[in-house]
């Protein structure tokens, strides 16, 4: 966790995977407008929140993310019609996954954020987070 | 990356395996730095050893920069650039486009987001603001360390654009493309070509009539061979890909339906506004007398004998109430932009047809802008009353026992007593809104705003492109404007689409999904995840292997999670790369 968030509490990070064409733009949004969320947020944009290896995940949890927050397209998706069943589907794996190395489940969110969806994301950033901070730190880790 | 990260080679060093890449870190003139140490976020990574040039820029899109680029990218011999800036949205456009012009491999290119998703989201912590820049570019450089050259994909195009609307804008449009040697189809989806401006008599700035300027739009087009015209007419298929599409068309006639196909490059969506329609209550709408703008242009239009009459009355006085259904506060927040200098174009008319004729101007301010405010000045000059009423305080419009109309307001001026004025005529000022258009917007997958008008990619730098492939708008589908301004558009989208199918062929993005044909087992889990059809199956030594169609793939990286032996990535995207950005937002060296 870092310590950076200006209350002496150290705040969790967090990995959002966004998507360019959908859920990017919302998060751009967020900024545009200039809602605050924390600082220990990192976004790393997909063309689509389908293609997100489970591995990935397992990887940013031991690479020091607190939490993972997948923002996906909901029914947007312009390339894949069941875009949302399938990233649920990878949540569940990963999920799974995360279990065997005594990761809480609870660290990998998943829900749509659309274009314009700014004050959504920066609520579901500061609700992560506190989240996260409930958690306390990660059971494992690695590196 | 297989190089064991040793001792950190110096700048001019050859060492194999060893990257050159360019990192600049954007100001943004404040935008970025007031928030963000970029000395700071520069100081962390320039001692990187695949890292040869590390420097802050004030604005990293200059003119003068991008030269600066090239220069650094030639001389210094780099083979990856970093722009640290803002969206991706705004400029990768500007950085691919430095990039080749300085011999680079465009995909060795990454554009790091420091403003929109750091700068401007943390202005209450500057420090913690510095820290995300530093991994945000930290996993900048680490995807650009494993980028591998790419060329992009050839497709060839259809030199031929079909219009959806034959308005003032999709005519003019239409000739436009011809003009330049593409082929048109126009589909208009009413019997009649013209849409508003077609009804329409002498319309500003120049007393034109509207049916005489569509007329002689119409005529043009006679004479053009290559443009077809469909009315009755609506597009209900789209299938393709970029710069080749098919496009299924609808056409009613009068005893049989027909089902007409044709191939397209390019879509110039044009389908224009309706005009807003009062609720009968909504400022005395309703009561005899009370009319909307549209419906006073044809009585002004059709007034003979010098005097204007309503049902048979001689019209004396005449109140036009501004900004109906337009900017409110609850309902439709956007300007019309037109019905102002319209409104005023009107009073002239007015005033031609019977000078006598007492004329009142309610506005919450008159945006007759640009050369508009001559007519403004010719109204005033001509004896029209400009009263201002508040913005939350709109006149009142009641019927007298005479049968004359009283409309009440409170005068900016004279206020804060209200006044009351007897006239024979109120007529709302009424401006646009967006058409029911859901099926074609469903069908193009276009994006509307908030107000219900599509939405172009960028309101000044891509005016008339939308974020659908091969799909323009223009006019005032896109927005309230005058038909000057929509025909602008057109033109716009005319010179857009001569720029992607006037060379034959488009460039596409190469960043597909492939297939590690040794990782491959042939299990065949992937072939049913496409619904492009993108994969197949090629028979080989041992039994079968996938293969993706680049030109098929729409890269969007569904196949990918689906391999269970990770033989598949997304290009652009690979797990190599992905995990090294991981890793460099976690600030630490790869996991081996």
């Amino acid at each position: 966790m870092s310590d950076h968030g200006g209350s002496g509490e150290p705040t969790p990070r967090i990995l959002v995977f966004s998507t360019n064409n959908i859920s990017d733009p919302g998060i751009d949004l967020a900024g545009s407008r200039h809602l605050h969320y924390p600082a220990t947020v990192s976004v790393l944009a997909m063309p689509c929140s389908s293609g997100i290896k489970p591995s990935w995940i397992l990887h940013a949890l031991q690479a020091g993310q607190d939490g993972v927050f997948i923002a996906s397209d909901g029914e947007e998706c312009a390339y894949l019609p069941d875009c949302a069943e399938r990233t649920a589907h990878l949540v569940t794996v990963t999920q799974g996954l995360m279990a065997e190395q005594g990761l809480e489940p609870q660290r990998l969110k998943m829900a749509a954020v659309c274009s314009v969806c700014a004050e959504p994301f920066a609520k579901y950033m500061r609700e992560f987070a506190a989240a996260l901070s409930t958690l306390g730190p990660r059971p494992v880790t690695a590196g | 990356m297989s190089e064991n990260p040793t001792a950190p080679g110096l700048p001019g060093d050859d060492e194999p395996g060893r990257r050159r890449i360019g990192v600049y870190i954007c100001h943004c003139g404040g935008n970025i730095s007031d928030y963000v140490d970029v000395a700071r976020v520069r100081a962390a990574i320039a001692d990187d050893p695949d890292v040869m040039v590390a420097e802050t820029t004030l604005f990293a899109c200059a003119d003068g920069q991008q030269h600066t680029m090239v220069h650094d990218i030639q001389n210094q011999h780099l083979d990856g650039l970093v722009v640290a800036s803002c969206s991706p949205k705004l400029h990768t456009t500007t950085f691919r486009g430095v990039s080749r012009r300085a011999d680079l491999n465009p995909y060795a290119y990454t554009q790091v987001n420091i403003r929109e998703q750091d700068s401007w989201a943390h202005t209450d912590d500057h420090e913690g603001a510095t820290e995300r820049a530093i991994a945000l570019v930290k996993a900048g450089i680490a995807k650009t360390r494993l980028s591998t050259p790419l060329s992009p994909l050839r497709v060839e195009t259809v030199p031929a654009t079909m219009v959806v609307g034959g308005g003032v804008t999709g005519l003019r449009t239409a000739i436009g493309l011809a003009d330049i040697g593409l082929s048109v189809i126009v589909v208009e989806r009413e019997a009649e070509l013209g849409g508003w401006l077609g009804r329409l008599g002498p319309t500003f700035p120049h007393d034109t009539p509207g049916r005489d300027q569509i007329a002689g739009l119409v005529a043009q087009i006679a004479q053009r061979p290559t443009i077809t015209v469909l009315t009755d007419a609506e597009l209900v298929g789209k299938t393709g890909s970029f710069g080749n599409y098919t496009a299924k068309v609808h056409v009613r006639g009068e005893t049989t339906d027909e089902l007409r196909q044709f191939q397209v490059g390019t879509f110039v969506i044009a389908t224009g506004a309706d005009v807003y329609s009062p609720e009968v209550g909504e400022l005395g709408y309703g009561i005899d007398g009370v009319v909307t703008l549209h419906e006073f242009g044809t009585l002004v239009d059709e007034a003979t004998g010098g005097a204007l009459t309503w049902h048979g009355r001689r019209v004396r006085s005449i109140a036009y109430v501004y900004c109906v259904g337009n900017r409110q506060a609850e309902g439709n927040a956007y300007c019309s932009k037109f019905c102002c200098a319209a409104t005023v174009h009107a009073s002239i008319k007015v005033s031609k047809v019977d000078p006598s004729i007492r004329q009142f101007h309610l506005h919450r301010d008159v945006r007759a802008y640009g050369r508009y405010e001559l007519l403004y000045t010719e109204s005033r000059e001509r004896g029209s009353v400009y009263l201002r009423y508040p913005d939350d305080a709109p006149p009142a419009i009641e019927q007298s026992a005479d049968g004359r109309l009283a409309v009440t307001l409170v005068d900016a001026l004279t206020g804060p007593d209200e006044l009351t004025i007897p006239v024979d005529l109120v007529v709302l000022v009424t401006g646009m809104v967006p058409r029911q258009n859901e099926a074609l917007t469903s069908l193009l997958k276009l994006p509307t705003g908030d107000d219900g008008f599509y939405n172009e990619i960028h309101p000044k730098l891509r005016p008339v492109e939308t974020v659908v492939d091969g799909v323009m708008i223009a006019g005032a589908c896109q927005g309230p404007k005058p038909a000057n301004e929509a025909v602008s558009g057109g033109l716009a989208a005319v010179t857009q689409s001569a720029g992607i199918l006037k060379r034959g062929f488009a460039e596409l993005d190469p960043l597909v999904a492939t297939v590690n044909e040794a990782a491959c087992t042939g299990c065949g889990e992937c072939l049913t995840t496409c619904p492009y059809d993108a994969i197949s199956a090629y028979p080989c030594d041992t039994g079968q292997k996938a293969l993706v169609s680049a030109a098929n793939c729409k890269g969007c990286g569904g196949c990918v999670p689906v391999c269970p032996e990770d033989a598949i990535d997304l290009l652009g995207y690979t797990s190599a790369q992905m995990l090294a950005a991981i890793d460099g937002l976690a600030d630490r060296e790869p996991v081996a």
